[in-house]
Order: C-alpha cells, then structure tokens, then sequence
C-alpha cells in the first residue's frame, strides 16, 4: 500500500488546458497515473491528449467517477477552483498553484475541514506513490518503489533526498510535498498518521524548514505515538530573522520558528535530524536495521485516546500483530526503554501479548 | 510586505479608526511647520521597519515648533539597526490616561486570525507573552464568520469598564478586524491604544503587514513600498522575479527551489564559509532569470565564487546552462563559478558548460566544497 494516492486513484485536472496544467498531464499520464478528466470553465467538450475536458468539476466527477484533483489554475482562479473542488464530491484535492493569499488559504481549510475533504498544498509539488501513481510536477523518473515514506515543506529539496534515497537503494512508498506556504493544507502530523497506519511504509523522512511550528508540533507526535522511525532534516539553519526565504512560510517571526528550535524539538523527541541532504539514506538505513527490535519494545505503549480513535477505522499492523519470537521481544523490551508515554496512559507491559494472544 | 506607520496610519483612519492628528516629514523645516499647525506638544517618530525606535532614540517629545525643529534635525539621518532615518512621522502628543494593546495576527498554527488584547500596552507584546501571559486575551477568529458584535463586547469588557470607553473600543476593534480582512493583511497592530483622561480612545500606534500573496487584488500597495527600506539588488531581484536576500558571506549561491537555497546555504556554513545571499531562481528555467541572477551577485563584492545548484524537474538543466554561457559572455565574471546540474537534459547541460571549461560537481556536498576551495585560493 501507499497513501493519498494509489491504483484506485482517478485523477481530474483541474485548469487543464493551461500551459502548466496541459503538460504536466502529459507527464503523469506517461507515468502511469489514471487521468480521467479535466476541467476548464468554456473549454467542456474539448480534450486534452485524449482526456475529456469539462466546464465544471460536478460534471467531470458525475461522468468519470474521478476521486482526486490537482489544481494547477493560476492563484487569481485558485481559490475559486479549490471551493469547486471541495463542492464536487472530490475526496481529496492537490494544490501546486504558487501564491493563494493566505487570507484566503484561512477560509478555504474551514470549508474543507467542514466538508471533510484532503487538502495537500498549495504551493507544493504533489504527491507520489513511485510506480504506481504520481498526481504533480515532481521528476518520475528518480523515484523508486520501496519501504521509505517521505514528507516535506520543499520541492526540488525533496527531489535531491529522494535522489539520495534511490542512489542508496532505498526506495519510496509515498513522497508528499505539503508546501511552502504559512497556511497549509494537511500538515506534517496529519501526514505521519497516515505513514504509522501504512504497511508499506517502514520509516519516514521528514524535511523541514524555517517558519511557523509544525515541526514541533510533529516533534511532539512521534514522541507520544510513532512506532515508526522517522528522520528528520530542517533546511534554513543559516537563514536570517525577518526575511521571508522565497517560500510565504519560510520566515523567523521575532525569535520563533528558527531551524535551531525544531532540530532541538526533534533530537528531544529522540528523532535523529540529518546534517545534509546526503546523510540521510545512511542514518535511515541504520534506522531500518534497528527497527524490528524497537518497534517490538514500542508495542507496550498504548497510544493516548485520539490516535486509538483513527486506529479503530483503519486497524494498524503494529497492535494487532503478533509477535513471532515474543522472547526477542521480551528481552529488547527489558533492555530499551519504551517511548515516553504519559505514564497514566501506559498499560503493564505484561497485558498487551495476553491482548494479543486473544486475536 | 511593511508599510511605515505614517501609512497604515492613514489607512486605519480611512477605516474609521481614530489617531492622533499628524503628517510625515523628510526636513527639519517641514517637521516645524507641521508641529506650528498642529500646536501644542508633538512626537517626532523616525520611519523605519525595525522595532524599538523609543529605545534608539528615535521618538522625541517637543513642546515647541523650534524644539520639533531640533529633535527632527537629530532624528533624520540617523541610523536605526542600520537603516538610515529618511522620514519622520510628526504627530499630536496625546494626553494618556491608560495604554492598551489590540492586534489582529495569523495564528499559523491554528490556521486562524487571532484577535489579542492586553490591558498592558506601550511595551511589547511579546514580552508581556513571556512575563505575565493572564494580561493577554486571545481570541480565535472563524474565518467563514464575519465578526460579530459580541466577540468586540467581550474583548472591550476584558480590558475596561466605563461604559463609554467600551462603547468606542467595541467599534474600533470591529473596523479593526474587517480592516484586517478587507485588506489581506498578516498583521494589524495599535500599541498603544490609548483612552485620554477625557475618555476617548485613540490609535497611538498604527503597524500593518500586507501578505505578498495577495498583491495582485491591491495594485494600491507598490505606491506604498518604501524603496529606501530595500537594497537595490533586492528591488532588482524582485524586478527579474527572484527570490533573493542578502547575506554577510562570501560564497554567493544561485539555486532553483527555495528549500534546495536555504539547504545549500546551510552547507555553505557547514563546510566552513558563510554564504553571500539566498537565492531562488524559481521554477522556470528562462537564460534572462540566470542572467539576472549572476548580475545581481557579482554586484557584491565580498562574493569570492559562485555555486549553481540546480535540481532538474520542471527546470531544465540545459537551459540553466545556456543562461550560464550567455551570463559569462555578457558579464565577464572575474571570480571562479562551480556547477552543479543533476536531473532533467543533464547530459546536454554538461556538454555545453565542458565546451568552456567550467568545473561541474557532481553532487550538491562537491559543488559547496569546490566552490569554498575556489574561494579561499582567490582570496
């Protein structure tokens, strides 16, 4: 498996015929993604490389049953398709369009929050699950199908770890860009709730940057309910107050939001944070290794109310599995602490394999 | 986007927000016949986008137009953490029966504007966060809400108690917040908001970031961009659509992607060197972008070398290259230039930059390196 975006994807495009949006199709339907629409208001009857082009997004998702869209309409128009996105029936919408006013980004995830629809972006490069489907502007070709889930503010900052990822040989379930700008769609935490809940998924690269708190936020989460190893890199340590780095969100505010608070959030969360791009294949890989006898000893720690909540709609592998060697288990446990839990929350280690045993 | 508090001032009473009279200045002579009509005790204000100007001293109290005359002569030209005093911002000294604090910012990690008020103002509101945080009254706003007259009662109540003081707060704050809205602001700020001994309350202060995003629906704001604030290979990097900030170091960096930039700063300073400037050059790959971008680097003249960084995806790496060629053509760089091209058309890039002999990298970790090597051999 993979998230947001698999086989059953089927994608609509939203601003089409446009020169972004036409030849970024292109790109996608070479890769393998099932396109099958478009929308451009006057333009319905029309096609696009052979994609059906409608005027309105409840026509397209009415005759082609499409389930995603990526909206690549210039931000005057942004908004506008976003609001009609989220009215088609469409379950989750991908934003690459650089430059949606914040004022308006505030209004648009209270719509989608009441909606109850996924927002990836704006400002971002898309989502892809290597192989299988790939909604967006990033480079197909350097991903690669495998076990590392990767989630970042950045574009091509993202293209250079993946780079490294594949060189490496580790390859990718799903590579989510959340954006670059203050106000966001889904951000990282929503993202890694999805990883730690995914099979495929063995461990999770986190790249970060200067501006807002989302790293500390997702700092905090790992800590309390990740079994996943998750590694972390913050672009922007050399970054000066007050100046916004090309992305809206890349900015320090007063002293808040420096690189060097969100490295500290992650290594006190016991997240290891990458010193360069090109470190990180090696600490994942080490990662990966070390991974089957921690996550045993992680197991004892029932997760707090609201994760347990998403755990009963999607079972997770990690509680209901069973231990094969439970001696391993025992003796790891006895040897690494279990991740900080608060203690109230925390069962005795001796009643989660009699849980189990159960199943 | 920063405006000056003489502007935001005049937008705030456009919106109905009472301030105090006044008019901004650029000479001493203007500065007193401003303080002669308005009579009285003024404030003198210096004009620039950096806080704490009370403490540079760089806002004055004069009870005559001679002594306006003065302190405007002192306050004008002089420095304030390096940005030169252009203009001055004379004003009416009011009488201060209490100060407050009201400000509307987004709340980025709640995803919504946050109206906050403090009965503790004149000083900054962060530290009155830091120090006695129960002064502070926070309250969310739902953005597909329009404000509504309860949540200004509820504020103006949390701050005062004679009821006609209440009665203009509730007003204010209300043109505060549609203010906010209307205008695609990040901010609006009044520290302090005074009540007078007579019961009016007065905008004392007046601060307003515009969110850059939003520039396209306000053509209004690039009349008050104030091109003194900005360096002018800054305003020249926004003229060419760059993404660019100076820095203090040597190694100058032309990157595409704003991520990959500030990453390949940081290695800059990992291995060593402090880097010259951020610098994006966006997802397009026009020769013009590249052009201007060498241009604006080889300005500074602390720049020892300069690294290309560029990851292919939309950008084409042979188009940064022949930008490059034509860059090192019409400009004639005297300081060394290390390459690094990985992704789209890489093969392509190469052949064109081999045929002029200029070093490429191979990865992100050598270009920096050389780049420093380069750098200290020059040096």
């Amino acid at each position: 498996m993979s998230i947001l975006v698999d086989r059953t994807t089927r994608v609509v495009v939203q601003g089409i015929t446009g020169r972004d949006g036409s030849f970024h199709t292109q790109q996608m339907i070479e890769y393998g993604t099932k396109i099958v629409a478009g929308v451009t208001p006057g333009k319905g009857g029309e096609s696009v490389g052979g994609v059906p082009v409608f005027d309105t997004m409840i026509e397209a998702v009415h005759h082609t049953g499409a389930n995603t869209s990526v909206v690549y309409v210039p931000p005057r128009f942004a908004v506008d398709a976003l609001y009609e996105a989220a009215d088609s029936g469409i379950k989750l919408v991908i934003c690459i369009t650089e430059g949606v006013p914040a004022d308006d980004m505030l209004k648009v995830n209270r719509y989608f929050e009441v909606a109850g629809v996924r927002l990836v972006g704006p400002n971002c490069p898309g989502v892809i699950s290597p192989g299988v489907c790939k909604v967006g502007i990033m480079p197909g070709p350097i991903h690669k199908r495998g076990p590392v889930g990767v989630v970042s503010r950045s574009g091509t900052l993202t293209y250079e770890v993946v780079h490294h990822l594949t060189g490496a040989g580790l390859g990718q379930s799903t590579c989510i860009g959340i954006g670059g700008d203050p106000i966001i769609g889904m951000r990282f935490i929503d993202i890694l709730t999805l990883f730690e809940h995914d099979r495929q998924t063995k461990a999770v690269v986190l790249i970060g940057e200067i501006g807002g708190n989302d790293e500390e936020v997702a700092a905090e989460y790992i800590q309390r309910q990740m079994t996943k190893p998750v590694v972390a890199f913050i672009a922007g340590r050399t970054a000066p107050p007050g100046k916004r780095m090309g992305h809206a969100g890349a900015i320090i505010t007063g002293s808040s939001g420096t690189a060097a608070e969100k490295i500290a959030a992650f290594r006190a969360a016991g997240v290891e944070v990458a010193e360069s791009p090109s470190e990180i294949p090696e600490i994942v890989a080490a990662e990966l290794k070390g991974r089957a006898v921690r996550q045993k000893a992680r197991v004892v720690a029932i997760p707090p109310l609201a994760s347990r909540v998403a755990a009963k709609k999607r079972p997770t592998r990690t509680i209901s599995r069973k231990p094969r060697k439970s001696g391993i288990a025992k003796k790891a446990r006895a040897k690494s602490k279990p991740k900080a839990v608060p203690t109230a929350r925390r069962k005795p280690a001796g009643r989660t394999p009699k849980r189990r045993s159960k199943r | 986007m920063k405006i000056h508090e003489y502007q935001s001032r005049e937008i705030f009473s456009s919106a109905g927000i009472p301030v105090p009279q006044g008019r901004v200045a650029t000479t001493a002579i203007e500065a007193r016949a401003i303080a002669t009509e308005i009579g009285g005790t003024v404030v003198i204000k210096a004009q620039v986008h950096v806080g704490g100007r009370g403490k540079a001293g760089g806002v004055k109290l004069a009870r005559t137009p001679a002594e306006a005359e003065q302190h405007a002569t002192k306050i004008l030209g002089m420095s304030i953490r390096g940005l030169t005093v252009r203009r001055i911002l004379v004003a009416e000294a009011v009488q201060i029966a209490s100060e407050a604090y009201v400000g509307v910012v987004v709340d980025r990690a709640l995803r919504r504007p946050v109206l906050i008020v403090s009965a503790a103002g004149g000083v900054e509101i962060e530290d009155v966060a830091k120090r006695s945080p129960e002064k502070i009254v926070k309250l969310p706003l739902d953005p597909l809400l329009s404000f509504q007259p309860f949540q200004a009662r509820r504020i103006a109540y949390a701050i005062y108690d004679t009821p006609e003081v209440i009665h203009q707060t509730s007003d204010l704050i209300a043109r505060l917040v549609n203010l906010f809205w209307e205008q695609d602001c990040t901010l609006v700020e009044i520290n302090p908001l005074v009540v007078t001994p007579d019961d009016r309350v007065i905008a004392v202060d007046a601060k307003i970031n515009f969110d850059d995003n939003a520039l396209w629906r306000h053509p209004d704001w690039e009349t008050l961009r104030d091109p003194d604030s900005e360096l002018d290979s800054e305003v020249d990097a926004r003229a060419n659509d760059l993404s660019f900030v100076k820095l203090e170091g040597t190694i100058g960096c032309v990157v595409n992607g704003a991520g990959l930039a500030m990453a390949t700063m940081d290695l800059v300073k990992r291995y060593g060197a402090e880097p010259a400037n951020f610098l994006d050059i966006g997802g397009s790959s026009n020769p013009r972008k590249v052009i201007a971008a060498m241009r604006i680097i080889l300005k500074d003249h602390s720049v020892r070398a300069i690294l290309f960084n560029i990851f292919g995806g939309i950008t084409r790496c042979d188009d940064v290259a022949r930008g490059i060629l034509q860059a090192i053509k019409e400009l004639k760089p005297t300081v060394p230039i290390v390459v690094r091209l990985t992704g789209t058309n890489e093969r392509e890039a190469r052949r064109i930059l081999e045929d002029i002999h200029l070093p490429v990298a191979a990865s992100m970790d050598a270009v920096v390196r050389q780049a420093i090597e380069l750098a200290v051999k020059a040096a």
